[in-house]
């Protein structure tokens, strides 16, 4: 099964900043239960719509910079980035179908 | 079709797994997708809990019960209650997934959700800077000044562990005296990064994309104030998790589950309540624990009540 794979502080302008598809990064850490639980969620999501959306991963306490250049003060946050610029923000872990909603105008 | 499907995965949902797997009930338990475990899930050391001297983590505490049940039997759903269908003999549990699960009873361990505070701005600022779990966020004010509004116990544990990165931690709270139990009001009391104000409110909240601020009014003199902060942290209780039964079930004039005496029987035949969705008083881990042990013995005695053909036919239908 294919699923979320991880970007860091090193990788993100290549990864993210430079992806042409809708890229979806999720800002988590290992200490956050919401962060535990929603993670299979995201990929279900990165294996369901792998046509529409891309699905990473960021460790915020591994890479502090990227967490701070978006001002990171809860987690799990969701950004969606297209052409380099955060298009859509999602805080906090939520059942599938509400995630789903919440991320309609790319899934569609 | 199931003898008994139980909606909600803390201590009461969890307990009551393990008494109904143990009478060989084969127990369902919605646990929900993302907020199985119950309210523990976002504690830190749980020290009140009987059995462990030194103390446990939340998490740990929950994953322990989830094994304990699953150890007799039971099966555990991560998936969501849509709707319900309590009022007959079968009672229909639809999920997030699409399913519709049918069963001859049902215990309700919903549990609660946090209370807001209901002022402008609260909602907008909400992941940026408004935040209701210390243990998810607290890392992000590192060298930062935050506020906990709350008096009880769960107000104290976050203040005490926004210490380990902040540095200072104010705790608002409306009246004079904390709800919090001795033992957790020491602890913050001695921590020389807490500053309590006591007889105040939060009535704003302030920053643009994120908290800078808030004001808060004193409730005897009515003055307002600013204080410059980066985080604000709501701890001021939960309220009973009881919309999926709204329409079906009797509520209480507190907003939790309708119960009769001492048992979890609601006003539904073979619907039963437990742990912090009836309980508007005690709330602790350890009472919802023996609640989901009182509805689990009367979901078994209402089973063995039933008719014998109808058990018989239904042993039958669930090989």
């Amino acid at each position: 099964m294919s699923s979320a794979r991880d970007v860091t502080d090193q990788t993100f302008e290549a990864e993210v900043l430079g992806s042409t598809k809708p890229i979806m990064v999720d800002f988590w850490a290992e200490w956050c239960g919401p962060c535990r639980a929603v993670s299979p969620i995201l990929d279900q999501i990165a294996t369901e719509h792998a046509d529409k959306i891309d699905v990473v991963k960021l460790n915020v306490d591994d890479n502090p910079e990227t967490a701070m250049k978006y001002q990171i003060t809860s987690i799990p946050t969701m950004k969606v980035f297209q052409g380099g610029e955060v298009v859509k923000t999602v805080i906090g872990a939520k059942p599938k179908p509400a995630l789903e909603a919440d991320l309609q105008e790319f899934l569609a | 079709m199931r003898d008994v499907v139980i909606i909600g995965s803390g201590p009461a949902g969890y307990t009551a797994a393990i008494y109904a797997a143990r009478a060989n009930l084969h127990p369902m338990v919605v646990a929900s997708s993302v907020q199985f475990g119950g309210d523990l899930m976002n504690t830190t050391d749980v020290d009140n809990f009987p059995g462990f001297p030194e103390g446990i983590m939340g998490p740990e505490l929950m994953t322990q019960m989830q094994k304990q049940a699953e150890r007799f039997g039971a099966e555990i759903v991560y998936d969501d209650v849509t709707s319900l269908e309590l009022a007959g003999p079968i009672k229909r549990i639809s999920l997030g997934n699409g399913d519709t699960v049918e069963a001859k009873a049902v215990i309700v361990a919903t549990g609660s959700e946090y209370r807001k505070l209901g002022i402008p701005d609260e909602d907008r600022l909400s992941g940026y800077g408004v935040s209701w779990c210390a243990t998810c966020d607290g890392a992000f004010y590192r060298q930062k000044v935050v506020a906990v509004v709350g008096g009880g116990d769960s107000a104290m544990e976050e203040a005490t562990f926004l210490t380990r990165f902040a540095d200072k931690v104010y705790v608002i709270h409306r009246s004079e005296t904390l709800r919090a139990s001795a033992v957790m009001q020491e602890r913050a009391q001695r921590d020389p990064k807490i500053e309590f104000i006591f007889n105040a409110t939060v009535a704003h909240i302030y920053g643009d994309d994120l908290v800078s601020g808030i004001g808060i009014v004193d409730t005897v003199t009515g003055e307002e104030r600013t204080l410059d902060l980066s985080g604000l942290f709501i701890a001021i209780g939960s309220d009973p998790r009881t919309h999926v039964v709204h329409g079906q079930l009797d509520l209480t004039s507190n907003g939790t589950i309708a119960v009769q005496g001492r048992t979890s029987l609601t006003n539904l035949a073979g619907v039963f309540a437990a742990g912090d969705v009836i309980d508007p008083t005690y709330r602790q881990a350890v009472t919802a624990a023996g609640s989901g042990c009182v509805a689990a013995l009367d979901a078994q005695h209402y089973l063995e009540s039933l008719p014998q053909e109808h058990a018989a036919a239904s042993q039958h239908a669930s090989d």
